[in-house]
């Protein structure tokens, strides 16, 4: 089994480093640092880390008045709260004026697992790719949580990063390189292809190396800057591959999925199945066991390639 | 500058909120009127700002949390030279900079996009937080209305500036007692707005909106405050200076017509005539 870190953790620890690089970088959490891991900033850089209590809304109003004055806020909660209670706060003070704030949001998705729907972002990448002026990067593992968090903070401008709280697998090393508007091809071959992000990307390779060993040759693309998206690694794999799998931790309705085929549709229509949660709330339960019973492992990627490439014959 | 001076200064900012609104046909009058002399007050006797550079590090901000009194706050910029009075009359209309509510990125002098009821406030902790990180001395204002006390982010930033004790923030409520549906002890009442603030551990001076002299002297007040921000309780009358408008909730968002804007500006002018 490979070695895993949840990508909370690793941001955790990029911030701490971040920190130590530039002094403008300044950190606010509403009542969660011990969960989204800004504690660890807090402890090295208590001047420079706001607690704002349970008060999302404040939280991305205070940190877009810190941007306004120069400061490079990173603004945590839960995804849900981020997205969901602050939504506007974040479209009206923080990317209408298109102001330098980082809101690194963690425990999106169903992986939450136990403390049920209530705290189960499964949309917050819809709403965050509707507003002009955002961009949204959904790192897969550590080390592309570390970059993804390095290239927001040179970014001048808004940025949701979307980040876990299970342990998922290290997939990169150092060589790996990340850049906002880029996708990268993970593995490549012409019978189909898997479009992933975040926790799908583990499990997009796994069924990639299973369908391999029948003879299928799948390509994988790590689809982790959902906004800007890489338009032309996208046509250009699909035209390839003629099909075309999207696989992300989140309602299909809106997320990596729908801007896949958004461009796909316009550009280079190409039969495409999209595998995500299906439009229903997440419950209580394990991780794991949720990611099973919502239909997002290594067979449903199987499945959804097989079925594709019946499409593709036709 | 002279208190007659400041008077005749929100004297002009009336009378340009008036014509700024005729071309524009819509826009909110009262509000705006009603903050006249507090905005007068603000920009050409208290903050330390230069026109000629409207990011200038040092600056005092001001962030209009009641954004849709707009026309007041372009009137005194454009009085103050952040941009030609021409601009006041392509108010709200397509292509030009001053949008229906205030846009930092269109509008020099403009230190926070505001409009969204609720949202000023906490910016003005950001900045206030900023400056005091950066050990910089500069002051941060923030203007609220009474009716926008309905909404819970401002309590949520109420709580937080007192936590954070930001000394270098002055927060001013215009109180005109009016909120669109009517008045705002009817329609949600805010009362007892000073104990509230208090309690919130705030620092709470009340005074007369309309009266320079006590405004300057509550600004200067809470210069000395330390260890807690202030929050002035202007008392105001909505669509003051403007007869027919004066105590109107109807004249909250509604532009004068031709023959209203007439009578608006022979009130203002004849108050000018007076101060003069």
């Amino acid at each position: 089994m490979a070695e895993k870190q949840a990508t909370r953790e690793a941001y955790g620890k990029a911030l701490v480093s971040l920190g130590a690089e530039n002094p403008d970088v300044v950190v606010l959490d509403a009542d969660l640092s011990k969960s989204t891991k800004t504690a660890d900033f807090a402890k090295h850089y208590p001047e420079r880390f706001f607690n704002m209590g349970v008060a999302e809304q404040n939280l991305m109003g205070t940190a877009a008045g810190l941007a306004a004055a120069g400061k490079i806020p990173f603004a945590s909660t839960f995804a849900i709260f981020a997205t969901g209670r602050a939504f506007e706060q974040i479209r009206n003070s923080i990317a209408y004026p298109e102001l330098n704030v980082k809101i690194a949001a963690t425990h999106a998705g169903i992986t939450v697992g136990e403390d049920g729907s209530s705290h189960q972002a499964v949309e917050d990448v819809a709403v965050m790719r509707s507003i002009p002026n955002m961009t949204v990067l959904v790192p897969a593992d550590g080390e592309e949580t570390r970059q993804v968090i390095k290239a927001a903070a040179q970014y001048k401008g808004p940025v949701y990063i979307r980040m876990g709280r299970l342990d998922v697998p290290l997939l990169f090393g150092e060589d790996y390189h990340f850049e906002i508007g880029k996708a990268n091809i993970l593995r490549d071959g012409t019978d189909a292809a898997i479009m992933a992000n975040g926790t799908m990307v583990a499990i997009a390779v796994e069924a990639a190396e299973e369908l391999l060993a029948t003879g299928i040759k799948v390509s994988v693309v790590n689809v982790a800057s959902v906004k800007p998206l890489d338009v032309s690694t996208i046509i250009q794999v699909a035209q390839r591959t003629k099909a075309v799998v999207s696989a992300e931790e989140h309602n299909i309705i809106g997320g990596l999925g729908s801007a896949i085929a958004e461009v796909l549709a316009e550009n280079a229509p190409t039969p495409m199945v999209r595998v995500g949660i299906s439009d229903t709330f997440g419950e209580s339960g394990r991780p794991q066991e949720l990611m099973e019973k919502y239909g997002l492992t290594k067979a449903s990627l199987i499945e959804a390639v097989h079925k594709v490439l019946i499409r593709k014959k036709k | 500058m002279r208190i007659g001076e400041l008077k005749l200064t929100a004297n002009i900012i009336r009378q340009n909120i008036i014509k700024m609104l005729i071309p524009a046909k819509s826009g909110h009058p009262g509000g705006s009127l009603s903050a006249a002399d507090i905005l007068a007050t603000l920009y050409f006797q208290v903050m330390r700002v230069n026109p000629q550079e409207p990011n200038w590090p040092e600056r005092d901000r001001f962030v209009l949390c009641k954004g849709h009194a707009a026309p007041v706050l372009y009137a005194a910029l454009a009085e103050k030279g952040y941009f030609p009075k021409e601009e006041l009359l392509g108010l709200r209309q397509t292509g030009r900079m001053l949008q229906g509510h205030p846009d930092m990125k269109k509008t020099p002098g403009v230190d926070m996009s505001t409009g969204s009821l609720g949202q000023g406030l906490s910016a003005a902790n950001g900045m206030a937080l900023a400056g005091r990180l950066d050990g910089k001395d500069y002051r941060v204002y923030a203007l609220l209305g009474d009716g926008e006390m309905g909404e819970g982010q401002v309590w949520e930033a109420g709580m937080a500036a007192a936590h954070y004790k930001l000394d270098n923030l002055t927060a001013i409520i215009d109180y005109n007692g009016l909120q669109i549906d009517g008045r705002t002890d009817d329609v949600m009442s805010s009362a007892p707005l000073s104990a509230k603030w208090q309690a919130f551990g705030w620092h709470v001076i009340e005074a007369d909106g309309h009266d320079i002299k006590k405004l300057m002297a509550a600004f200067e007040e809470a210069q000395k405050v330390q260890g807690k921000p202030t929050m002035l309780i202007a008392r105001t009358i909505k669509g003051k200076g403007v007869s027919f408008m004066e105590n109107q909730a109807g004249w909250h968002g509604n532009a004068p017509n031709a023959e209203q804007s007439e009578q608006a500006l022979k009130d203002l002018k004849e108050e000018a005539a007076n101060l003069g």
